[in-house]
């Protein structure tokens, strides 16, 4: 479905050799979408605090120059003091930029810069700092900015795979398929489909995930309902995924399983309304504005 | 008068408009990046069509446009003449006969 372009820009080299390293090399895997606001921040926040939840050090990096967010989502903004430039500028160490996150001691995150500008990022540097990163961590999570441009370039380069993440809307579903086709042939991107409302979907008011995934044919790894809980997460600085009573915590952690290997049953959400509210809206949402 | 008849039913399903406007829209988007196919589409057409008239090469403009429901592909090919209709099949031309005939003797050295 999507067109396959020879952008050389991005197309990363071969990682450095890595045969000094003891343990196995770590996965990088960027999050991405195109689109901006579809949840590729508290999709990695909430992916890396699940994956670091079962056992496994995560390194979270923050490919947003600029626009610094994932220490907020995480809650450790007051923490952060280096960033990555201050790394591919040779000015600290890896050791030394990485903040250790407040609930999971296997997480550890790396800021953005926030008074630098994309353009600013190497990409030769950036590949080497993933690369070097993934001989410290099973995991290697890159929150990529919105857009096409030299910030995206830049997170997609050291990933050995990537996440999509798509709302169920017109303009989302047609900058990922965008994205897919500059990721190119090298990688086969999941899909996250975040912030569906079954409520919706069941009246016919919502593109579902079906219709999404009919059009990007895409390994369907995950599906997020739209719930409140999310923006009081973000509101607190608390990842839901470490929330045993959360329907969205338990999602990432699905995520999180399915992206270890593990056998998981097929991601789908419930179109039942739930809740007395759920039956009052679609008891009355039937003549409604569509 | 589908609108009318869903409105009537209460059963307008704006997802369905989403749908049908992101196959459009990605069609288009799809047209778009894909300059060799428009490339090779053009270049095909214009063979085709240049095996029964004679067109100028030059001003040939083809794109594509959104209509109402679908996505149009509008050819402007300029044509300058009408080429002689091609033969019948079962009325052999004589000049290309003859010359079938002569070749063996325009090469005379390898016959003897």
């Amino acid at each position: 479905m999507h067109v396959l372009q020879s952008d050389a820009s991005i197309t990363p080299q071969p990682a450095p050799s890595r045969s000094r390293s003891p343990q196995p090399r770590g996965r990088a895997i960027v999050v991405t979408s195109g689109k901006g606001g579809v949840g590729k921040t508290t999709t990695t926040a909430n992916l890396g605090t699940a994956l670091a939840q079962r056992g496994s050090r995560v390194a979270l990096v923050d490919a947003d120059v600029g626009l610094r967010n994932l220490d907020i989502v995480l809650g450790l903004e007051n923490r952060v003091r280096h960033h990555v430039l201050d790394i591919l500028e040779d000015r600290v160490s890896i050791e030394d930029a990485v903040v250790a996150d407040k609930w999971s001691p296997t997480l550890h995150l790396l800021a953005a810069a926030q008074a630098r500008e994309k353009d600013d990022v190497d990409t030769d540097r950036m590949r080497e700092l993933v690369a070097q990163l993934c001989e410290r961590y099973e995991y290697v999570l890159i929150d990529s900015p919105a857009g096409i441009e030299k910030g995206f370039q830049n997170a997609v380069v050291g990933a050995d795979e990537a996440i999509v993440v798509c709302t169920p809307e017109v303009s989302a579903v047609r900058d990922v398929d965008r994205v897919v086709g500059l990721l190119g042939s090298r990688f086969t991107p999941q899909l996250i489909v975040n912030r569906v409302r079954p409520a919706l979907v069941k009246k016919g008011k919502m593109l579902s995930v079906e219709d999404v995934n009919a059009i990007l044919r895409l390994p369907l790894l995950g599906v997020i309902a739209d719930e409140p809980d999310v923006i009081v997460a973000a509101n607190k600085g608390e990842p839901l995924a470490l929330r045993a009573d959360s329907p969205t915590g338990a999602a990432f952690r699905a995520i999180a399983a399915r992206l270890s290997g593990e056998e998981t049953p097929a991601p789908t959400v419930s179109l039942e309304p739930d809740g007395f509210f759920g039956k009052l809206t679609s008891l009355f949402g039937g003549r409604r504005s569509k | 008068m589908i609108e009318f008849l869903q409105r009537l039913f209460g059963q307008q399903r704006s997802s369905a408009t989403a749908k049908e406007r992101l196959r459009l829209v990605l069609l288009s988007d799809h047209l778009s990046l894909a300059p060799d196919l428009m490339e090779n589409l053009k270049r095909e057409l214009i063979d085709v069509i240049s095996r029964h008239v004679e067109v100028d090469r030059t001003r040939i403009e083809v794109h594509f446009e959104h209509q109402d429901r679908t996505i149009a592909m509008l050819a402007n090919i300029p044509i300058l003449s009408v080429k002689p209709p091609p033969r019948p099949p079962d009325a052999p031309s004589k000049p290309r006969r003859r010359r079938r005939r002569a070749a063996p003797t325009s090469n005379p050295a390898p016959a003897t």
